[in-house]
């Protein structure tokens, strides 16, 4: 049971002439939140379809559970759950039906009926598939991901597109299952859910990871101050009277952070210093505050401002 | 939503149920939507049924010689076989795997052959229902067949043979073309045999050079046979029972090479 919940190393995928995965390497631990958070296109679904034995590598090493996703996919399947981005379900199939399909095709799975009530899916249990909202759609696939007892799921963005009371409970619901000591991981463009959700968090973009870590290292450091005021300020003189190492900005008309080199972040004593500067050159810092940096800072950090599509 | 209801046990504890309870699970799905599903219906059972009634009972045709229902019987019989094991399959296969059920049913423990057992089981429940209905139909119509209880034999061998063949090419469509052209593909399929196969008009009324391109024909096959051993009360014949068999392994050839579950 030492081996990772999931082991990616130099993993290339490519489609004709397009590269959509370069040489990605993550490691998952069991029991424990995977975040896979990226731009549209970064190679997020090709990742997880790799992990989850429906395509196969062009190079590169994967195991899931210490077992080769394609070789050991019959050892695999009753202990791996996997929730698809979208569909995967007959149309016709009422929401009942197919949990008690999922339930019957393993050996100890949890009530289907307790499920559906966990996920507030009991008033629509006669309901055929294609008759429910997208969000009741992706919670049904949900719990067909996790109904068998797994000991990892795959969840390939599962709240895209929910309103915010499923989209609660798909958060209560993971959490639940990281409690229970199983493994998660899932793709999102969602930073908050990222943040929220889980102990780890792998950036990539463009099929390469550009940050992985313990969600609270990425956002540790790099805290600054910022507040706003007339524009045209001097910023060369109060960075002057600021301490070594520390820098000013104006960004826009009017909005300026200080950012200083201490991994600490803003000290007391820079507050102070900032403030007794703007009094003595009459200028009065609307709105400000220390701002401590979030996923989605270090995600536009490393991925740049550039719109995907 | 989910504050009022009782924690579950989410504790790690996989394992597959046995392969047989998979199979029947399935089985029991893909039944309840084909017996749900109108457009199902009504190719299995409602336009068999017609067509029996209909030509059995207004002489539209000219039939040739003997009880009309004696020679429609086993035709629409060969029908009901190929709508459920061919067009029905085909186009419901189709649909389920451009939505991705194949391949999220793929990574459950069902396993792809327990998935095609299920489906294999499913398409004979669905035909016994089918004989069942037409032949009690026939009957009732004044459908007197020979053969006895070996001709019964004899048929029911054609039939699963038949079945063998036309689920095979279904899958061959349904894997290989989008859903949208196996649908076109599959019904087109259906009426263009229905005319020429024999169903319910001779086959003998062909030119000599169509004729033995007609009877090459899985539904031919299964339809001059059907009629050899239930309408004449011959034996079974070995040259329907050779061309549906090749038409078996050609279909399993090629669908096991070109089958895509997604």
């Amino acid at each position: 049971m030492d081996t990772p919940a999931v082991e990616v190393t130099d993993l290339v995928k490519r489609y004709g002439d397009v590269t959509a995965v370069a040489g990605l390497s993550f490691t998952a631990a069991r029991g424990a939140v995977t975040a896979l958070l990226g731009p549209n296109g970064a190679g997020k679904t090709s990742t997880i379809e790799i992990c989850e034995g429906f395509r196969r590598a062009d190079a590169g090493r994967v195991r899931v559970l210490g077992l080769d996703p394609v070789r050991d996919s019959r050892a695999l399947k009753p202990r791996v759950g996997v929730m698809p981005q979208s569909g995967g379900v007959p149309t016709g199939v009422r929401a009942g039906e197919w949990l008690r399909l999922m339930a019957a095709l393993h050996a100890r799975p949890v009530p289907p009926e307790a499920l559906l009530e966990r996920l507030g899916l009991s008033a629509v249990e006669r309901t055929p598939f294609r008759r429910l909202s997208g969000g009741q759609q992706q919670r049904l696939s949900l719990a067909a991901a996790v109904i068998g007892r797994p000991e990892l799921v795959f969840l390939d963005e599962p709240t895209a597109g929910l309103d915010p009371q499923a989209r609660m409970a798909t958060w209560e619901l993971i959490g639940d299952l990281r409690a229970a000591g199983v493994g998660v991981v899932l793709t999102t463009h969602y930073m908050e859910e990222a943040e929220r959700l889980s102990d780890h968090v792998v950036i990539i973009d463009h099929g390469r990871v550009v940050a992985d870590g313990p969600t609270s290292d990425l956002t540790r450091g790099g805290q600054e101050l910022r507040f706003r005021t007339r524009t045209g300020l001097d910023v060369s003189a109060l960075a002057a009277a600021l301490p070594a190492g520390c820098a000013v900005a104006e960004h826009g008309a009017g909005h300026y952070t200080v950012t200083c080199a201490d991994p600490a972040g803003p000290s007391p004593g820079l507050v102070a210093t900032v403030t007794t500067w703007c009094a003595a050159h009459d200028v009065i810092p609307e709105d400000l505050r220390v701002h401590r940096r979030t996923l989605e800072d270090v995600f536009l950090e490393l991925t740049g401002r550039d719109l995907r599509n | 939503m989910s504050t009022s209801t009782p924690p579950i046990d989410f504790t790690p504890s996989p394992g597959a149920a046995p392969p047989l309870r998979r199979v029947l699970a399935q089985t029991d799905l893909e039944l309840r939507l084909l017996l749900r599903n109108g457009e199902q219906l009504l190719l299995t059972l409602v336009i068999p049924v017609i067509l029996l009634v209909g030509f059995g009972t207004v002489p539209l045709l000219d039939l040739g010689s003997g009880s009309r229902v004696d020679f429609l019987a086993p035709g629409v019989l060969a029908l009901a076989t190929m709508s459920t094991a061919f067009t029905g399959q085909a186009i419901g296969t189709g649909f389920e795997r451009s939505y991705g059920v194949l391949k999220r049913l793929g990574a459950t423990p069902l396993s792809r052959p327990g998935l095609l057992a299920a489906k294999t089981l499913a398409v004979l429940a669905v035909q016994v229902l089918q004989a069942a209905v037409i032949c009690a139909v026939a009957l009732a119509l004044g459908w007197s067949p020979e053969g006895g209880p070996g001709g019964a034999l004899s048929a029911a061998l054609l039939m699963v043979l038949a079945t063998a063949a036309f689920s095979s090419l279904a899958l061959l469509m349904a894997g290989t073309l989008r859903a949208e052209a196996t649908l076109a593909a599959a019904n087109l399929v259906y009426v263009v045999l229905l005319g020429l196969g024999g169903v319910v008009f001779p086959v003998d009324r062909f030119p000599a050079a169509l004729l033995s391109l007609v009877e090459a024909l899985p539904i031919t096959a299964l339809s001059t046979g059907l009629r050899t051993v239930l309408a004449d009360g011959a034996a079974l014949p070995l040259g329907p029972v050779l061309v549906l068999l090749a038409w078996a392994a050609v279909g399993t050839v090629l669908a096991g090479r070109f089958f895509r579950w997604e």
